[in-house]
This record gives structure tokens, sequence and C-alpha cells, in this order.
């Protein structure tokens, strides 16, 4: 384990960590946009520069500015009043909740620790073969996820389109 | 530590994080934040399963986490349209607010 790792690790986990528990929706955002880039940068020290470079296109480039749209549309309510604070009425079971999938999870991680794999080679992938995997044996599933991707913009699109009045 | 587990267990906090802010903010944006979170989280655990895997040349891990994140993409953009719909009919994103299928 080098330093790198424990410093892009904190910077992620902080990021995670204040895009959830901030008050102003836009400071979420910018905390989510800087676990975006922690993620990213772990991609890029896991030797997978197309996953990480397209997470940088994909999540910072598009997902965390869809998300600024969304917060900036639905402006007025994004000051909660003061008694009511910005956690829901159940917070308490889904902390419960969310603390046990963690310990469960960190537990199978350390019991199996022993028999995962140890530092292997570094992989020599290259784009072009990326590329070649893609048009060759992934071909159906990028066919398939291009089409969902224009379904789902189609959608979208439709689903927030404002009504006229008095349109049927 | 193993490296591998360092991963995971990063990742595993992660989605813990996004779980915990799917469950308990009130604001319907904050919940697909939360998502995000848990799905990104996902895609680390591919990524670094496929760099500590025994076949990396494979590039089977790596195509799951591309795939992944487009699919995310798709999810995004249809969650928040809805949250803008639904703000555009409620007046409100508070999702202790939303209780009624009707509209």
């Amino acid at each position: 384990m080098n330093p790198v790792f424990y410093i892009l690790a904190a910077l992620t986990v902080v990021g995670g960590l204040a895009a959830v528990l901030l008050k102003n929706l836009v400071h979420c955002a910018l905390a989510l946009t800087v676990a975006f880039a922690g993620l990213a940068l772990l991609f890029l020290e896991l030797d997978a520069q197309f996953a990480g470079f397209a997470q940088i296109l994909v999540y910072i480039g598009a997902v965390a500015i869809l998300v600024v749209f969304a917060i900036l549309l639905t402006r007025g309510s994004d000051t909660p009043k003061k008694e009511i604070g910005v956690f829901s009425r159940t917070w308490f079971a889904g902390l419960v909740v969310a603390a046990a999938v963690f310990a469960v999870l960190a537990w199978a991680v350390l019991l199996s620790a022993g028999g995962l794999p140890h530092e292997a080679g570094v992989p020599v992938v290259t784009t072009q073969q990326i590329g070649q995997a893609l048009m060759g044996r992934y071909v159906l599933p990028l066919e398939i996820v291009a089409l969902l991707l224009t379904a789902a913009t189609i959608g979208a699109v439709i689903v927030a389109m404002h009504e006229k009045e008095g349109a049927k | 530590m193993n490296p591998l587990s360092g991963y995971l267990l990063v990742a595993a906090l992660l989605f813990a994080i996004g779980l915990a802010g799917a469950l308990t903010r009130r604001n319907a944006i904050l919940v697909l934040i939360g998502i995000e979170l848990m799905l990104n989280a996902a895609n680390l655990n591919l990524i670094a399963f496929w760099r500590y895997g025994p076949h990396p040349e494979a590039l089977t891990g790596m195509m799951f986490a591309i795939f992944s994140i487009a699919v995310a993409a798709a999810e995004a953009a249809v969650g928040l349209g809805l949250v803008i719909s639904i703000y555009r009919h409620a007046k409100t994103t508070d999702l202790d607010q939303m209780n009624r299928m009707k509209g």
C-alpha cells in the first residue's frame, strides 16, 4: 500500500461524507464532484486509464453538471426550515441500516483478506485494445447501451418537459 | 495490508456513505447523489478486481465498469428528470411530504 492510495482514499471518502452531510445543496454537489475526482484518480492508480478518464468525462463533466442544474431548477425547496433540518424522520433507522451494511461488507473483506490475490503484474492495456474489444466481442452490449442511452435521454426530456396549460 | 482489500474497504465505506445519504436525507436530489455514490463504489470494486485478478488482459472487469458508467449516466438523467417533474407538480423536493400516489 503506497501513500498515494491513502491520500486518494481519504479524499474520496471525505468528499462522499461531505456530499451527504452538508446542508447547502450546492455545496453537496461540489463535494460530490470531489468524490468523483477522487474515484477517477483511484481508477488511474489502478492502471485503468480508460475507465479513469471515462469517469472524469461522464461524472465530473456530465452527471455533476446535471445535478447542479436540477438543484438550481428546484430552487426554493433547498432552504429547509430550521426546526425540520435536512434529515428525514426515519434518519436513525437509515443510519443503522447503512452501518450494518458497512459492518457486514468490512467483515467479509477482512475475513477473506488472506485468500485475495496479492500484487499482480501491471496489466498493459491500451485504448486500442479496448476499442477492438468494444467493436468485436462486446459489440452487442455496446449497441444495447447505445439504445438504452437514447431511450433514457428521450424519456428524461419527455418526463421533465413543461406541460402547456390547457394542452391534452 | 493486502492492496486489494484496501480498495475493497474504501469501496465498502463509500457504499455505506451513499446508502446512509439515500436513506436519511429529505431532499430527492440528495437521494440521487447517494445512489450515484453507491454505483461508483461498485465500479471501484469492479476495477480493483480487474486489476488484481488472474487475467487482466481479458478486460472483462474493465468492460463491466465502462458499461456500468454508461448505465449510471442514463439513470442519473432519468432520475433528475423525475425530480424536476415532481417539483413542478408538487412545488417541493422533500420526500417526507410526497405521501400520495395520486396527482
